[in-house]
C-alpha cells in the first residue's frame, strides 16, 4: 500500500514540477530559474506541515504524500545543473545567490511548515 | 518553438543567453495543430510521471535500507541527492551535446526519473528537524556540505562525460585515417 500510494504521490508531483516550471519561465525574462526554486520552497514546506503530523496520519498516506509526492515535486538534480549552466554561462553571481537563496527559502519555508503543522495539532 | 512543446525544455536552464523565454500560448495554432500539440503534451506529462514514479521508488527503496534517526547524518538523502546529480550531468551532456535523442527521453530520464530521485524537501526538514533535536552543528555541515558536493558531481558528471566522448571521438578519426 506505501509503495502504491508513493507511487501516485509522484506521478502528481512530478508534472506538476514541470508544469509549474514552465509557467513561471515563460513569465519572466532573467536566466534565474525561478521555476525550480519555486517547487523546492513550496515542496519544503508541505514536507514540513507533513512531519509535524505524522502522529495523526496514517504512515502509508503520509508516504505518499511526503515521500511521493513532495519528494518528486521537489528535486537536488535540476537546481545544481541549473547552477552549473548559469556557472557555464559565466553568470557565476546568479550561480551564487541561487544556492543561497534556494537553501535559506527551502530551510525557512520548512521551518513554517514544522510550525504550521505543530499549531494546527 | 511552439508548435512541439516537447522538443521545449525549460525544466532545466537550456534557454541559450540570447534566447527570450517565450510564452508556448502567444500563437495561435490550427485546428490540426492544436489537437497535435495538445496530444504532445500530454505525452510528455506521461512520461514525466513514469520516471517520477520510478525514481522516487528507488529513493523510497534507499532511504529504508538506510534509515537514521533525527540526530544523525541523513546518508541516504545525501547519497541519493549527490548520485543523482552525478547522473543529470552525464544525462545532459549526452542529450545535448552528443546525441539527438527521442524527444521523451529528456522528459522521462531528467525531468521524471532524476527529479523525483532527488529531493530538497527533505534535506530542508531533516535541516530543521537536526536543530530540533539540538544538534546545530551537524545541521551546518548538511546545509553546507550538500549544495557543494551536489555541484561537484553535476560538474564532474558532465565533464567527465565530455572527456569520454572526445576521447572515443579521437580515438574513432586515428582509426579513420589509419585505415
Amino acid at each position: 500500500m506505501t509503495i502504491l500510494l508513493i507511487a501516485l504521490g509522484a506521478a502528481v508531483g512530478a508534472p506538476a514540477r514541470y508544469l509549474t516550471d514552465r509557467a513561471i519561465q515563460s513569465r519572466h525574462a532573467t536566466d534565474f530559474p525561478w521555476g525550480t526554486f519555486t517547487v523546492n520552497v513550496f515542496g519544503s514546506f508541505i514536507l514540513g506541515v507533513l512531519a509535524a503530523s505524522t502522529h495523526r496520519l496514517d504512515p502509508a498516506l503520509a508516504a505518499g504524500l511526503g515521500t511521493g509526492f513532495c519528494g518528486a515535486l521537489t528535486t537536488y538534480s535540476t537546481f545544481s545543473y541549473e547552477t552549473l549552466r548559469l556557472l557555464e554561462g559565466r553568470a557565476s553571481f546568479y550561480a551564487a545567490a541561487n544556492i543561497v537563496a534556494s537553501v535559506a527559502a527551502g530551510l525557512g519555508a520548512a521551518a513554517i511548515g514544522l510550525a504550521v503543522g505543530t499549531a494546527v495539532g | 518553438m511552439t508548435s512541439d512543446p516537447g522538443s521545449e525544455r525549460p525544466s532545466d536552464g537550456e534557454r541559450g543567453d540570447d534566447q527570450a523565454p517565450v510564452d508556448p500560448g502567444v500563437d495561435i495554432p490550427s485546428r490540426s495543430d492544436r489537437i497535435e500539440t495538445r496530444a504532445r503534451r500530454w505525452d510528455v506529462l506521461v512520461a514525466i510521471a513514469i520516471g517520477g514514479v520510478l525514481g522516487s521508488e528507488a529513493r523510497y527503496g534507499i532511504s529504508v535500507a538506510l534509515p537514521h534517526p533525527a540526530d544523525a547524518m541523513p546518508w541516504a538523502t545525501f547519497l541519493i541527492n549527490v548520485s543523482g546529480c552525478a547522473l543529470m550531468g552525464v544525462l545532459m551532456v549526452t542529450i545535448t551535446e552528443l546525441t539527438t535523442p527521442h524527444r521523451l527521453v529528456r522528459p522521462l530520464l531528467g525531468v521524471g526519473v532524476l527529479g523525483g530521485y532527488t529531493t530538497f524537501s527533505t534535506y530542508s526538514v531533516d535541516i530543521n528537524q537536526m536543530l530540533a533535536v539540538d544538534r546545530p552543528g551537524l545541521a551546518l555541515i548538511y546545509v553546507v556540505i550538500t549544495p557543494l558536493a551536489a555541484l561537484a558531481a553535476v560538474w564532474l558528471g558532465a565533464n567527465a562525460t565530455r572527456l569520454l566522448a572526445s576521447h572515443l571521438l579521437d580515438r574513432r578519426e586515428c582509426s579513420d585515417d589509419s585505415s
